[in-house]
């Protein structure tokens, strides 16, 4: 049964009308309301904040290399360490693969030909993009230096810099984020294509559903409590100002409620892409497939009533304390799952290392030690000591960088093919993955070490004996950057120079893989109809399939999309 | 300098520190759990490192091993790898856990030291008076408990050598506690972002050898060629600058030693239950305190009404300090209160509840329970544990109001 059936144009060698080629107007673009170009204008978008939130970290660097603040004036040095958070934080990490892969991928994935709510998407870029002005126009007119997590009442009282702003702005691209999150719940519960029940949804939508689901439960929370932030600041309203009346430690409960389910919202669906990309470059169904699936909703559900783990330190009550540590602990147990099941995918597989894969196996690494360090910070006493160092500013880069941000660069090398209808430099891309994996721990294990020896986070002068782990971290820190820019290069170039890539250069299995590259604005000719589980990898695929005629012998027996368009690198067969 | 542990720095040239040093009795302990975590962490990075190497290896495409007898799923091994994990986190959980309990756990005869944190420094005050700025002394092998407050935003005192840290915030008492077990100089952090010179609010912890404090003391915390705001011939004890406070600022006119018309008296107070007029109770801790001074409307004594001036704004917190570390040596005091004096100036009795508190009816027998009366007390007053007659202005039961389980039970709401 063909899922895909054998276009005219394509074996005449025509260009197919696509959604990038059907018009070329900038209006057509700014006013879209197709996914796939709403979801390049976030990618855009989300990589130039990305840009500027990576300058600020290497300013950071910098001066770090040095005991001494040599480089910036104290004042300008928070503004800078708050700018990177801010803009990484919500500016990129919460929107980068939700907006842009899930936009992209959800509706191709499940058959359907835009998400729920086209206009709402659109709504939702230009929401995104009114915030990232207000916090670039805090930073214009003065920068703000409240950190990442606009503690009170330093940010509502004693700080004197652009935080309404910038709060205006987090405000705004919270709403961004809700009108998102509401799109894929109802597209993911309305829209799937006949026969493509739930479990056999690819675990990339499983991890969005979990993740939309924190977002719509979660972002109200933090826009509320920065509102009050904003409302005490400007009004002298008492909130969280005890002179007031207020209570401080009441925004970290607040603030904590959203933003440690934020750090699922960031790493969630990067286990949604790990997930695709170990499935496929195994060539085997994922190991462990509904564990998976719910361990996503588990580690949603948990990580609402684990805020309090941030707090330990505050002089809340020593059992609040046991309460949050042990459910932090529970965590760990869903984390593991998804760790050993991946892993256990690949035996018996047959393993290629394209960039993708090396992308996602640099994750699942990276985040093993991201998590594992998390348990230093689960366990109480401990945490005493580790709280508000360098070992918390490490755990949770291991887990955002070497989580998040390496699932959506092994995202993107994995469907830029399909994005973009082009392949890029394969060689070189494999290069900058392996630099980048190399750059980052060289950043970030040092920061471990040089926190538990003490060093507080946001600290512009620093004791002289730290200063060894501050070069470490600073030299890998050049690395990591190079590692970075070289993606950004090649993938830019592959748009003029890269070689078409066909509708399924990977010969991966989902539904977003039977249709061109780069897909025809409604996505599919006819509707899909399922009738296959998903990540049925091996069918045609065993060790003593080894050649290709072999390979479509059986292939002509079994119903699967990778059969239907077998031929190398996704070229239509020659029937 | 540091080589007692031989892990904790090397010297290649440059100096490459791996651990703090182990400067209180909290040190080894959690030293010891961060190698048990650092062991399970590399154990199963290197089991995750290793299985994905030696998968990618053997199944490499192309290579010739056999894959037969596939398998998708498997609850044992599901169950094995959620239950071994869940099992080592709970033993963790209980370790960290108990651990943590400690630092709340203050010993008795810990020597309290009030810290006042304040945009960009640390104010440190002794019981006996001596003050100090970003340096605090202490002697080894005496528990020290911090008691601490911020003037304005939030800090945090960090000393890593010691592995303790707690949050200082603005208008709540916070404590912690530690006990110094090597001499030596050790870096005293804020660890929480305070603003502008949030790096250079620091200072170090000076721990000497018991012998060299007492000197230190009695050259009232000057070092030689030292100008500082302590001068060796009139040092007042923190209860006694906190009386001249209290004459100074006027607490005296309306709180004298019996209670009058306008005011309560403030003796023997100390860890009592307090009636407000609402009909609630409260122990008047420090915190009670605090807010009664600064803000005294939120909670009026039962029989008396809301006449007392704010104080918020007009005190620091170091004013605030001496008063409290005042009204606390009234406690035991029992010069000044006349025995017999259950009926106030207006002939009314000093247990205005009407008989609703379950002591009220017969304040003299409050005595009983009240044999710890000097637990009240800075360890640095001198103990009298002679039962004042005083106990007639008590409205409530004391029990359970040990400075140690007090402090940290209801300061930290």
């Amino acid at each position: 049964m063909s899922a895909i059936p054998v276009r005219p144009e394509e074996l005449a060698g025509t260009k197919r009308e696509n959604y990038i080629n059907w018009s070329h107007t900038v209006k057509d673009w700014l006013l879209t309301v197709d996914h796939k170009r709403i979801a390049v204008l976030y990618l855009v978008s989300i990589s130039i904040f990305f840009a500027m939130g990576g300058v600020a970290a290497m300013f950071i660097r910098l001066e770090l290399l040095t005991p001494k603040g040599d480089l910036f004036r104290s004042d300008v040095y928070n503004r800078i360490f708050s700018a990177h958070g801010i803009m990484m934080i919500f500016l990129f990490l919460v929107p980068s693969i939700p907006a842009t892969l899930g936009n992209f991928l959800i509706p191709l994935m499940i058959g359907a030909k835009d998400l729920a709510f086209p206009r709402l998407n659109l709504l939702s870029w230009y929401l995104y993009m009114i915030g990232g002005m207000f916090v670039l126009a805090a930073t214009v007119f003065g920068g703000v230096d409240t950190g990442w997590t606009f503690y009170t009442p330093y940010s509502s009282v004693y700080s004197n810099s652009q935080v309404a702003l910038t709060i205006l702005g987090v405000f705004i691209a919270g709403f961004s984020s809700i009108a998102t999150g509401i799109n894929f719940i109802v597209t993911i519960h309305k829209m799937r294509a006949p026969g493509l029940t739930w479990f056999r949804l690819p675990l990339f939508v499983w991890a969005h559903y979990a993740t939309s689901l924190i977002i719509v439960l979660g972002t109200p929370v933090v826009a509320i409590t920065l509102a009050l932030v904003a409302v005490e600041r400007v009004t002298g309203i008492g909130i969280f100002n005890p002179n007031l009346g207020g209570d401080p430690v009441l925004f970290q409960h607040l603030f904590w409620f959203y933003s440690h389910p934020a750090v699922y919202i960031m790493i969630l669906p990067g286990m949604g892409i790990t997930s695709e990309i170990i499935a496929c470059f195994s060539r085997k169904r994922i190991f462990g497939y509904p564990f998976i699936a719910f361990s996503s909703l588990a580690i949603a559900l948990f990580g609402f009533f684990v805020w309090g783990h941030h707090m330990f330190t505050t002089g809340q009550s020593m059992y609040s304390g046991m309460v949050f540590s042990i459910i932090s602990f529970l965590v760990a147990v869903p984390s593991a799952i998804k760790v050993f099941n991946w892993t256990s995918t690949m035996y018996k597989g047959t393993v290629s290392l394209k960039s993708p894969m090396i992308y996602a196996l640099g994750f699942i690494g990276l985040f093993t030690v991201g998590g594992l360090t998390g348990l230093f910070l689960s366990t109480l006493a401990m945490d005493v000591h580790l709280q508000d160092t360098y070992f918390v500013v490490a755990h949770f880069h291991y887990v955002m960088v070497g989580g998040s941000l390496l699932a959506f660069l092994g995202g993107i090398h994995f469907w830029w093919p399909k994005i973009t209808g082009k392949m890029y430099h394969e060689g070189v891309a494999v290069g900058a993955a392996i630099l980048t994996f190399i750059g980052f721990n060289l950043t970030f294990f040092p920061q471990f070490i040089v926190g538990y020896i003490g060093m507080p986070r946001r600290y512009h002068w620093y004791p002289d004996e730290y200063q060894f782990w501050h070069v470490m971290s600073s030299a890998g820190a050049s690395v990591l950057a190079l590692g970075l820019v070289m993606p950004a290069v090649y993938l830019i170039l592959s748009l003029k120079y890269g070689a078409d890539a066909g509708p399924n250069p990977w010969r991966a299995v989902g539904l977003e893989w039977t249709t061109s590259s780069p897909p025809p604005p409604h996505n599919f000719d006819e509707i899909p109809v399922v009738t296959w589980e998903a990540y049925e990898y091996d069918a045609d695929y065993t060790d003593q399939v080894a050649d290709e005629s072999t390979r479509q012998e059986i292939s002509g027996t079994v119903p699967h999309p990778v059969s239907d368009h077998m031929g190398t690198y996704g070229n239509p067969p020659g029937e | 300098m540091n080589l007692n542990l031989p892990l904790a720095e090397w010297e290649l040239g440059v100096k490459i520190p791996f651990l703090p040093q182990q400067a209180s009795t909290f040190a080894g302990e959690i030293d010891t759990l961060y190698f048990v975590l650092w062991a399970l962490t590399l154990f199963f990075s290197a089991l995750v490192g290793f299985l994905i190497l030696f998968f990618v290896i053997r199944y490499k495409k192309g290579s010739n091993v056999s894959r037969a007898n596939l398998v998708h799923t498997s609850h044992s091994l599901e169950l094995a790898w959620s239950i071994i994990p869940l099992f080592l986190g709970l033993i963790i959980f209980a370790w960290g856990a108990k651990l943590y309990a400690d630092v709340y756990k203050v010993p008795s005869n810990a020597k309290e030291v009030f810290v006042i944190g304040k945009q960009w420094m640390w104010h440190l005050q002794h019981s006996n008076g001596i003050r100090e700025n970003n340096e605090l002394h202490v002697p080894i092998g005496q528990p020290v408990k911090l008691t601490m407050i911020s003037q304005d935003t939030i800090h945090s005192f960090f000393v890593p050598d010691f592995r303790i840290k707690r949050d200082v915030l603005p208008g709540r008492y916070t404590t912690v506690w530690f006990q110094a077990t090597k001499p030596g100089r050790y870096h005293l952090f804020c660890a929480e972002y305070c603003g502008m010179q949030h790096s250079l609010m620091g200072g170090w912890v000076y721990v000497m050898e018991p012998k060299d404090f007492e000197k230190w003391q009695n050259s009232n915390g000057q070092k030689p060629g030292d100008a500082s705001m302590n001068t060796p011939t009139a040092r007042q004890s923190l209860s006694e600058q906190g009386a001249e406070i209290y004459q100074s600022v006027g607490c005296a006119n309306c709180h004298a030693p019996q209670d009058n018309r306008r005011g309560p008296s403030l003796y023997a107070i100390y860890g009592k239950k307090r009636q407000f007029v609402d009909g609630r109770t409260e122990i008047a801790d420090r915190a009670y305190i605090r807010e009664s001074i600064l803000k005294p409307g939120e909670k009026i004594t039962a029989g008396y009404e809301n006449i007392m001036p704010v104080y918020d704004g007009q005190l620091t917190e170091e004013q605030v300090n001496a008063l409290i570390a005042y009204i606390k040596s009234l406690g035991t005091t029992n010069e000044p209160k006349m025995p017999g004096s259950e009926l106030d100036n207006n002939g009314k009795p000093i247990s205005t509840d009407g008989g609703k508190s379950n002591m009220g009816g017969t304040p003299g027998a409050t005595t009983g329970p009240n044999s710890g009366n000097t637990r009240g007390t800075d360890s640095t007053a001198s103990p009298n544990t002679k039962n004042s007659a005083d106990t007639q202005s008590i409205q409530g039961d004391v029990r359970g109001t040990s400075p140690g389980s007090n402090s940290s039970g209801t300061m930290n709401r």
